[in-house]
């Protein structure tokens, strides 16, 4: 249960997830939050209109499909770094994942990451396709990953390894 | 310097509430003097380099950093206001005197209005060997991390999953320090469940019902046993876990600062849902001694976002009480409530709410 593991349930998830037919046109963003918080951001930050106005700012956030283009904006200025971007129209067999990231050190294009699954456990090791900047501001990077079509909606995170002060 | 400072209004505290108390106050025309015992005003905002939440009005989306550097250019590029680091006040006394040390000195102020942002204290917990080296507060490991650049160690065991617990133990990961678990009393997640997901993806497990049995250590930390809680917060034997840690990070809640209202006489009342004793004080945050105002978390443990709005309230409610602002204050007190009552209105704020009309004897007033 999300409230004692913090991992989102398949029946959280459902309320959260666009149309397969959607999925299927292009990049589409999947907010993953679920909990009533005082937080807007998000719908200020989408100038296509597909992230609606809250009455409320503690509201979750609502999505219309069909208006989003997946430019991404949202990904970096999300908070709470629950916003993704699917992309499954990339390739018969791979879909595009795209993930908030801050940590150091960067990925590289090119390079084979681990990538995890909401609950840290590593799916496999697939490759970087683009690291984008939110700004000098922002401090928060977009990563984009190519996964097997299967795992598009597993892979949330990936590990580089980088710098650990343990042995 | 004169013998008696004199300013027409004193902010105390030169966290959120403070910086945005002073600004809000010298912006209607008075003269504010701010006394911080650091030696960086901002508060806790000097080590909070995740963003924010709330709405554009409360810097939602900037990170905790950046809105403490921009309050406090707001305050110091205005004339009106004199910030003194490094001070720290000592008491507010019956004939209106402030007194502070600062730079090894016994100094006396005497403001027309008073607010105190003293902010909040961490708790701790109790356990045998919690004395062992390698035990902090999670905000001395936030301080050391983020202010100092120094890791604390090489695995830490983060207990307490508030938005505390769960930020720190994401910034521990940002340092490159390995989290060996978040464990935490309560059977549910206390913060925000973005950020414990966001954890939790990182691989960090993160385990309700359960506290610490004990810590130990030759002369540092080497680990902690962890037990599991019943429904009625008991521990079950047999369910103990050893994990090997040479930090633990303490992330069980804050308590109000507020020595200083006790001391200048402020009627208290102990509020559950406020995380204390905290002075009973009116709308527009006065406090039953006239001209003593409160914002932030020495009125009642919170966010950050709602500190900033309190701190505003605060500061335009003083300086109106000194005749300045008096066509606009009212519109803006008026902005104040709104946005404290709209980050309140949520499930997130029920328990701040709850709090709010006990302490204003209004329990059996509808929200």
């Amino acid at each position: 249960m999300l409230i004692k593991t913090g991992i989102p349930t398949a029946e959280d998830l459902s309320k959260v997830y666009p149309s397969e037919e959607r999925m299927l046109k292009g990049p589409v963003a999947i907010i993953e939050c679920f909990q009533k918080i005082p937080c807007n951001p998000c719908t200020e930050a989408c100038k296509q209109g597909a992230i609606l106005p809250m009455k409320d700012i503690n509201d979750v956030p609502e999505m219309d499909f069909d208006k989003c283009n997946g430019c991404g904006v949202c990904i970096s200025r999300c908070p709470g770094l629950a916003i993704f971007i699917v992309d499954r129209s990339y390739s018969e067999k791979e879909a595009i994942v795209r993930i908030p990231y801050e940590f150091v050190p960067l990925p590289e294009v090119g390079q084979k990451v681990a990538c995890l699954n909401r609950a840290g456990e590593e799916v496999g090791q697939f490759e970087v396709k683009k690291v984008v900047s939110g700004g000098k501001k922002n401090m928060t990077y977009t990563v984009w990953l190519a996964v097997p079509q299967e795992l598009c909606m597993e892979v949330r995170n990936i590990r580089l390894g980088g710098v650990l002060h343990g042995e | 310097m004169p013998e008696m400072k004199q300013t027409e209004i004193l902010v105390v505290g030169g966290g959120p509430a403070g910086l945005c108390a002073a600004a809000a106050a010298a912006q209607l025309g008075a003269s504010v003097l701010i006394l911080e015992r650091d030696s960086k005003p901002g508060g806790q905002l000097v080590k909070q380099t995740h963003k924010f939440f709330g709405s554009k009005k409360q810097y939602a989306g900037d990170r905790g950093i950046h809105i403490g550097d921009f309050l406090l250019e707001q305050v110091e590029t205005n004339p009106k206001v004199e910030v003194w680091p490094d001070t720290t006040c000592l008491g507010i006394y019956e004939d209106g005197v402030v007194t502070a040390e600062k730079d090894n000195k016994h100094i006396k102020i005497k403001p027309e209005r008073v607010i105190v942002a003293t902010g909040a204290a961490e708790k701790a917990l109790m356990f045998p060997n919690n004395d062992l080296p390698g035990i902090y507060g999670a905000g001395a490991v936030q301080t050391l991390m983020n202010v100092a650049g120094v890791v604390p160690g090489k695995r830490v065991l983060m207990v307490g999953a508030g938005n505390i617990g769960l930020i720190v133990s994401y910034q521990l990961l940002q340092a490159g320090v390995e989290v060996a678990a978040v464990i935490e009393a309560a059977p549910k997640i206390g913060g925000y469940l973005v950020h414990a997901s966001k954890i939790r993806r990182a691989g960090v497990p993160i385990l309700t019902s359960h506290t610490v049995k004990e810590a130990y250590g030759d002369k540092t930390l080497e680990g902690a046993v962890i037990w599991q809680l019943d429904e009625n917060w008991q521990p079950i034997p047999g369910t103990e876990q050893d994990i090997k840690v040479d930090v633990m990070c303490l992330a069980v809640g804050l308590s109000p600062l507020t020595e200083l209202c006790w001391q200048a006489g402020c009627q208290m009342k102990y509020v559950a849902e406020l995380s204390g004793h905290v002075p009973v004080r009116n709308e527009y945050l006065e406090t039953t001694r006239p001209g003593l105002y409160v914002a932030g978390d020495v009125s009642g443990v919170e966010e950050a976002s709602s500190a900033m709005v309190e701190g505003r309230l605060a500061g335009v409610s003083a300086a109106l009480s000194l005749g300045y602002g008096k066509d606009t204050a009212p519109q803006l007190q008026a902005e104040a409530l709104a946005e404290l009552n709209e980050l309140r209105s949520g499930p997130a704020g029920e328990k701040t709410m709850k709090g709010i009309l006990k302490l204003m004897g209004k329990e059996g007033a509808a929200c």
